[in-house]
């Protein structure tokens, strides 16, 4: 890299001043959205092609993995381009670096505060170099919100400057609207087909033309989503759909323990049987090869394979939990801090403490992992479910033996991603396979092997301290939080001078005004991969915080409700939502014996959510009645797709809380399967209800901020109805006598 | 052997023991139909066979006596009611599940057309890792008072 020097800086500034946010610097030509059927149309830029019959083709960046984005960003650039939504259509981008996730860098750079306009271009700057094309972090919305606008804005602007080219009339006197360029009263009307070769050839204006939030007409509005009528027919295509000629189908079986190798096996039996092709060894896997998934599967299962432990010990549970408890004796690297905490923990009238902890979980995505590659000596095909296109292309080089723009990634469908998805060893496995193979081959995973070789949720454990006045007020406020590390794992350089963002995040920036506060963390490391689980590291420290902030409100003798809304002076959005949340909920009004109402609150992906959840404990057991939920997400995109995310989220985190566990026995994952990792199932579906506030703030994400603060809003309603701390998730086999 | 899917005859030679779904997605080429599990536990793979809704996954081809439909074949143009519904209230996400649990539903609604929810529950035990239960129940309280 070199060095980048003031003067340095100053001459990337001019150079790329015309192009600062959207790169469209880059002539579309060299994005590889090329690759898109030439009867799409003119390129008007890297996500926009205009065909001759009005067609407006929107390339999505974003992996649709069931949250929308092939509605909601299309949504954004047909706003600005002012077309007509019925000539929408979508095609997924391939791999290229004008699609990188520069928000999503920002955002870790910045630790999602405000920059200032040179911090803002130097961060944007190196995002487009070292970033990649990632679905993820609950930012596709809010990373496309400007970007897209501006290049539906600057596409209506090429249009309007070709038609009044050809009127020979000035572009101020022409509008865009509905798919169509007119002139003053509309006595000259050009469709956007008719004009998009032409303005293609156009400079893009300097200065596009956005929109007034007055002026929309699709944001905001209910959409059906665009994907949805080939969801519901059996046509749209996931992974496990691509059909390739001449393609193979693998089974594989990885060594169940991280980390070791593949031995002894005797393929015979394998051969032996109908269709198989192949029994192919791995440095790691093994992998059969027939003419159907099931006789790979079958012929799979008839290999006796052994296989080579790593050096060291096998870790399982309990060894793991006991060292994460442990750790919590540590003081840890400081992540936040400020007053002193030592001291206003020494002075104050009533002190409490308390351990919490979480185990490790699994995606369990219901399309299980899956990819189909096929190596030729031009090149390398992937297909395949992915958030992460750049990575996987990457990855798929390397396995091939060929470099990175030789591969083409087509991006399928996503039967659930959740951050599982962003892993490429899927892409490392399939292209290895295909090439020893020397033919197209599809690898789809078994569910027991999506189980055992996940990239897990951290398991994590916490210490709480905190100290009241003697008036019940918060004083101090100490956490000390033990887990692996994720970015240790990715990017290790974002663990040197900090703790990783990742592990501390929603336990540091608390809303809640607490003069002397420390979170501290220690990295724990096990031999178990660790990646992002829907809401990464908040998806454990709301649990933490929020149940202990009701400790704490139980400990000074005050509601809640009202002990939370006395903190949080200084947060009106999340004292907003939490005071719709509760008045929703009817919060405070009485209810009959072995039921009970929990409370809670957290801000994560730049959206803040309050939720009450209600339970009833009794002889047959627990089950959550209602969960009532407020949210302020910023400007509203799709309500609908919003209401869809909001449901969808409380039962993952309902599934996490009450059931999830992943648990190890030497070095292997004991889950294989929905029985031993259940899910939520429709009969235990509570009444979900919903209240959006309305917000001219810039969007937050939606797909992510509602898991962390389910898992609290259950647990503090289980205390309420019997008395019960729960501290250990998940809750499963706690409430027994 | 002898297979009817959505009114097409296949003479097949599989396996005796080879599931459905795997007959119908890799050898008929409907892949519509979804593999979640393999062993029961998650229903992506529901068919209708003679009518009633059956974990194809844990189903051998060769014992299937009726005809077989799947999510192709419940319409041609997804103007069955629950398809129609699931549209109209936007039920799917990822909708990795929903060929399975819209084929599970329209089997119920066969046998059962004012179902309550207990009667979903019931039939509807799919796994949906999405979570749209909120919008698969509302769309079923409709479909019972259509
Ligand atoms: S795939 Fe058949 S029940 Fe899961
Ligand atoms: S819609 Fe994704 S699993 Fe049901």
């Amino acid at each position: 890299m070199p060095k980048l020097t003031r003067r340095s800086v100053v001459k990337l500034a001019a150079g790329s001043a015309a192009g600062l946010v959207l790169g469209f610097h880059l002539p579309p030509r060299e994005a590889r959205a090329l690759e898109t059927p030439n009867d799409f149309g003119s390129f008007l830029n890297a996500w926009l092609r205009i065909a001759p019959d009005d067609t407006v083709t929107v390339i999505v960046d974003r992996a649709e993995m069931g949250q929308g984005v092939y509605t909601a960003l299309p949504m954004l650039l047909a706003e600005d381009l002012g077309c007509e939504w019925s000539r929408v259509r979508v095609v997924a981008a391939p791999a290229d670096p004008v699609y990188r996730n520069v928000f999503l860098v920002k955002e870790m750079l910045s630790g999602g505060q405000p920059m200032g306009n040179t911090a803002n271009w130097l961060v944007g700057k190196l995002a487009r170099l070292f970033g990649q094309q990632v679905t993820g972090g609950s930012s596709s919305v809010r990373g496309a919100y400007k970007p897209l606008r501006i290049a539906g804005a600057t596409a209506r602007g090429m249009l309007i400057a070709a038609a009044a080219r050809r009127w020979g009339v000035p572009e101020s006197e022409c509008r865009g609207e509905a798919g169509v360029v007119s002139h003053l009263g509309g006595e000259r009307r050009l469709t956007y087909g008719a004009l998009a070769a032409e303005a293609a050839g156009l400079r893009p204006p300097k200065r596009p033309n956005l929109k007034q939030p007055n002026e929309w007409r699709l944001i905001g509005q209910p959409l059906p989503r665009l994907d949805l009528p080939a969801k519901v027919d059996g046509s749209a295509g996931f992974g496990i759909d691509v059909r390739v000629q001449g393609m193979l189908f693998a089974a594989v079986a990885a060594c169940p323990v991280f980390g070791g190798t593949l031995g002894r096996h005797d393929p015979a039996r394998a051969l032996a049987m109908p269709g198989v092709k192949a029994v192919l060894p791995l440095k790691d896997a093994l992998a059969v090869l027939a003419d159907n998934t099931w006789r790979a599967q079958q012929a799979l299962a008839a290999v006796e394979i052994e296989w080579t432990d790593p050096p060291g010990p096998l870790v399982d549970s309990a060894a793991i939990e006991a060292s994460l408890r442990a750790a919590l004796d540590e003081t840890g690297r400081i992540a936040e801090e400020s007053g002193d905490v030592a001291k206003a923990l020494a002075g104050s009238v009533r002190r409490l403490r308390a351990d919490y902890e979480v185990p490790y979980l699994a995606h369990a995505a219901m399309e299980p992992i899956n990819a189909t590659a096929r190596v030729m000596p031009d090149g390398v095909d992937l297909w395949i479910p992915t958030q992460a296109q750049e990575i996987s292309a990457k990855a798929a080089a390397e396995a091939a033996g060929t470099s990175t723009d030789k591969v083409r990634v087509h991006t399928t469908y996503l039967g659930g991603g959740f951050g599982r998805r962003s892993e490429a060893d899927i892409a490392t496995q399939a292209v290895s396979i295909a090439k020893l193979a020397g033919a197209p081959v599809q690898v789809v995973w078994s569910r027991a092997e999506d189980m055992r070789h996940d990239f897990y949720r951290p398991a994590a454990a916490c210490r709480l301290e905190a100290g009241l006045d003697a008036d019940g007020r918060l004083l101090a406020w100490q956490q000390r939080l033990a887990s692996p590390s994720i970015l240790a794992r990715i990017f290790p350089p974002a663990t040197w001078i900090e703790p990783d963002g990742t592990a501390v995040e929603g336990a540091v920036k608390q809303p809640y005004a607490i003069a002397n506060r420390r979170v501290s963390h220690t990295v724990r490391s096990f031999p178990v991969p660790v990646g992002f689980w829907r809401s990464v590291g908040h998806s454990y420290t709301a649990f933490f915080n929020e149940c202990f902030i009701d400790e704490a409100a139980e400990a000074a003798g005050k509601d809640p409700l009202a002990f939370r809304l006395g903190l949080l002076g200084e947060a009106p959005r999340q004292r907003a939502v939490l005071e719709l949340a509760a008045a929703k909920a009817s919060w405070g009004t009485s209810l009959p014996p072995g039921r009970g109402r929990g409370i809670a609150l957290h801000s994560s992906f730049g959206s803040h959510v309050a939720l009450v959840a209600e339970v009833l404990v009794d002889a047959t057991g627990l089950s959550v009645v209602r969960v009532v939920a407020a949210i302020d997400c910023g400007v509203i995109i799709n309500p609908d797709t919003v209401a869809a995310q909001v449901e969808g989220s409380i039962v993952f985190g309902l599934t996490a809380a009450l059931y999830g566990r992943i648990s190890l026995e030497g070095g292997r994952v004991v889950e294989q399967g929905f029985d031993d990792y259940p899910m939520l199932k429709l009969s235990e579906m509570p009444v979900v209800e919903l209240h959006m506030l309305e917000s001219s703030e810039l969007p937050g994400g939606v797909g992510e901020p509602v898991v962390p603060p389910v898992a609290p809003a259950l647990c503090n309603a289980i205390f309420a109805a019997t008395g019960k701390r729960i501290r250990r998730l998940p809750v499963t086999g706690q409430l027994t006598a | 052997m002898k297979l009817v899917v959505n009114g097409t005859a296949h003479e097949l030679v599989v396996e005796e023991d080879m599931p459905l779904l795997w007959v119908l997605r890799d050898v008929l080429g409907l892949t519509g139909t979804k593999y979640g599990c393999g062993v029961g536990q998650c229903g992506a793979c529901t068919v209708h066979v003679g009518g009633e809704a059956v974990r194809s996954c844990v189903m051998p081809a060769t014992a299937v006596e009726a005809p077989v439909t799947t999510i192709e074949g419940l319409s041609s143009d997804r103007s069955h009611p629950v398809q129609r519904m699931w549209l109209a209230l936007q039920v799917p996400q990822c909708g990795y599940c929903q060929s399975g649990v819209i084929m599970a539903a329209a089997a119920l609604l066969r046998s059962t057309p004012k179902p309550t929810d207990a009667d979903v529950e019931a039939a509807l035990g799919n796994i949906c890792r999405c979570g749209t239960y909120a919008r698969i129940r509302e769309a079923m309280r409709a479909l019972a008072r259509a």
